[in-house]
């Protein structure tokens, strides 16, 4: 078992004639992910380049394959549609990898995701992997090993610095989940760490933050109570002037709040194993579990 | 991305905002006229700049005669203004905004921005008028009153009117408070603002509910359904380098640190910044050349750091995912022949390839410090430094 990605996930990818809909649905199902369908309005009953059957909409698409899953690979401007279009044909998990969608899209539809069964993971995240069962987003494959170490984190590359020391020091990964860069994102750190928290496959939690919000301070409150399995946390941007936007949408000091101090603190408070050198994020969690 | 006070207040009288009658100068010859224009016994002369604290800093001056105005704008026009907002380089002050004065009665404080707790905008009221709102938020929380708004239902009569009472406003001033703040969520949600703060919000002798000063920032995701927005950019507001990095769709931003940064994706960026002052120096700048890194990219990221003067040396750290780190160090390269590196450079590749793309680094004949881990890379760039 694993969180949210599992054997029994079947995947449409919404946009998936585009450029990257396209190159990426071709990784997933090199990396055996069990991708089902495609959805491209005005193409419907076409093949994709892969083989794949493309649908009008998403509802015709669960209806012909019982797709239970779906990423979306849209540009800004229709992506908050997609993702109605998607909730609204009650999935169970969707991942939006589109960046640049505008706050206050995601601002109007973010209550009727919540109140829906729909997990969303994203928007602008690198998406979620199950390793040996499948991906679903733009992560390398190749660099994750299956294991017993969850992996939560609001960017990517950071995300893939991690896993690869994990698998450097031989431990693997139960799921890896990219929960997005952005201020309004569907799986905020607390709920990712509540599913890691019941998995019986998750030995261990990283929790990878960064400056801006206080994602990360509710997720600490809530392991500081709740969680017995041990979390090694880090947070990006310790060195990031205030006011100023570092990359990601969410990424900003506003007002004297969210910074990498006090997230540190909250976490430490909580009994999180914070390291200040991104380099150690492997071998803690190593000597940790190897204990 | 922000915009100027004038362009602010000129944004909110297409949502029926009153604001005070003022008009915008680059020229100290105009101040005459202006002040004449406005008719008003005093006329308020103020520094357009993107940061605050102009008042204590002297960008704000108030006129009681034509000459007056005249010899005001002439002195803050061209000065260099130093704010706590500016650091302590200042700004160059190219416009003012010469404004009728106001007869204040009491300073408000009204301000929306998105509540990313409730993941809703939210309007905060306080009595604190002309106080930073951080400030008021730390030393007298319970002076802070706020509604949260549906954002698909937009800000409610009733909540408009509940915070014109918790600022003890009464009578007439409610109803023309009311409609300031119904205004205002109008301009922040129809605008794609992702902040709008009217600090200080004033009440008038006359009988008037009135923004005396404003600052907007709008969302940059939502500029493609703003064509006019894109007009209202200052770029001498902004660092030069910047505006450079902009044009090539770098995500760049200027640090005082010595240690030049390029880094594929945002946390990494952010985490390389910090890995360097963990060993004992301090970033330049946050750079991210995007996901992919590409030599044109590479390439323009090596001229930006390389046009900081301040920077001693750089640190390349690319995590190569789906683009391989063979073809990165092939770009790196092909970089680094286009572009002089007069500084030492540190190049760490990790990912898919990555032993390929050490040994193409290594036999390239560009002189530079290949390392396998961000820690050994950042402890190597330091050493670089203190050589």
């Amino acid at each position: 078992m694993a969180v949210l990605l599992t054997e029994k996930s079947k995947i449409i990818v919404q946009g998936v004639t585009g450029k990257e809909g396209s190159f990426h649905t071709q990784q997933m199902l090199d990396y055996k992910t069990n991708v089902v369908g495609g959805v491209t309005p005005g193409k419907g009953g076409q093949k994709s380049e892969h083989g794949l059957p493309i649908f009008n909409t998403v509802i015709d698409a669960v209806g012909e394959t019982g797709a239970n899953a779906s990423v979306i690979f849209v540009p800004p401007a229709f992506a908050a549609d997609a993702i109605m279009e998607a909730v609204s044909a009650e999935l169970d998990l969707v991942v939006v990898i589109t960046e640049g969608i505008p706050v206050s899209d995601m601002a109007r539809i973010i209550g009727f995701v919540r109140n829906s069964k729909t997990v969303m993971i994203g928007p602008n995240c690198p998406g979620i992997i199950t390793p040996g069962v499948g991906k679903i987003g733009i992560m390398p494959a190749f660099i994750h090993k299956p294991g017993r170490v969850g992996i939560i984190s609001r960017s990517g590359t950071l995300t893939y610095e991690a896993v690869d020391q994990l698998t450097q020091e031989g431990l693997g990964q139960s799921t890896a989940i990219g929960i997005g860069g952005d201020p309004i994102i569907g799986l905020p750190h607390l709920a990712a760490v509540k599913l890691f928290a019941e998995d019986p496959d998750t030995d261990g939690i990283i929790m990878i933050g960064e400056i801006g919000g206080t994602n990360e301070e509710e997720a600490a409150a809530y392991i500081k109570k709740h969680v017995k399995k041990p979390v090694v946390g880090f947070i990006a941007g310790q060195t990031a002037p205030p006011g100023r936007r570092m990359g990601h949408a969410g990424a900003i000091i506003s007002g004297g709040a969210g910074t990498a101090t006090s997230k540190m603190e909250a976490m430490r408070d909580a009994g999180i194993h914070v390291v200040e050198n991104p380099s150690d994020i492997g071998k803690t969690m190593k000597s940790i579990l190897g204990k | 991305m922000k915009v100027h006070e004038y362009q602010a207040k000129e944004i909110l009288k297409k949502y029926d905002i009153p604001v005070p009658v003022g008009y915008v100068t680059d020229k100290t010859a105009e101040a005459s006229a202006i002040y004449k224009k406005l008719g008003t016994p005093v006329t308020v002369i103020k520094a357009q700049i993107h940061a605050g604290g102009r008042g204590k800093g002297g960008g704000v001056k108030l006129a009681k005669s034509a000459p007056e105005a005249a010899e005001i704008a002439g002195k803050i026009l061209g000065m260099n203004l130093v704010t706590h907002q500016t650091g302590p380089e200042g700004k160059n002050v190219l416009k003012i905004l010469i404004e009728e004065g106001m007869d204040i009665k009491h300073e408000y404080y009204v301000g929306i921005t998105l509540d990313r707790k409730k993941s809703k905008p939210v309007i905060m009221v306080s009595t604190e008028g002309g106080m930073e709102i951080e400030e008021v938020a730390e030393k007298t929380p319970e002076k802070i009153v706020t509604e949260s708004i549906e954002p698909n239902l937009g800000l409610q009569r009733w909540q408009a009117m509940r915070l014109a009472y918790a600022l003890g406003l009464e009578g007439d001033y409610v109803k023309q408070a009311i409609k300031v703040f119904m205004g205002l969520w109008q301009a922040y949600n129809k605008e794609d603002a992702s902040m709008i703060e009217i600090n200080p919000l004033i009440t008038t002798g006359d009988g008037r509910v009135l923004p005396l000063d404003c600052k907007l920032d709008f969302d940059d995701n939502a500029v493609y359904r703003h064509p006019d927005h894109p007009g209202l950019r200052d770029i001498t507001e902004e660092d030069p380098l910047e505006v450079e990095a902009s044009k090539s769709s770098l995500n760049y931003v200027r640090l005082d640190g010595e240690v030049g940064c390029m880094v594929n994706g945002a946390g990494l960026a952010m985490a390389t910044m910090d890995i360097i002052k963990y060993f004992g120096s301090f970033p330049a700048n946050f750079l991210d050349v995007g996901g992919g890194a590409n030599p044109v990219t590479v390439t323009n990221g090596f001229k930006l750091i390389l046009s900081d003067p301040n920077v001693k040396a750089i640190f390349v750290n690319i995590f190569g995912g789906i683009v391989r780190c063979d073809r990165i160090a092939n770009g790196i390269v092909e970089a680094a022949k286009n572009v002089k590196i007069t500084v030492p450079l540190v190049v760490r590749l990790s990912g898919t390839n990555a032993k390929e793309a050490r040994e193409i680094l290594k036999h390239s004949g560009i002189k530079m410090i290949v390392v396998e881990t961000m820690a050994e890379g950042a402890q190597k760039i330091v050493e670089a430094i203190q050589k």
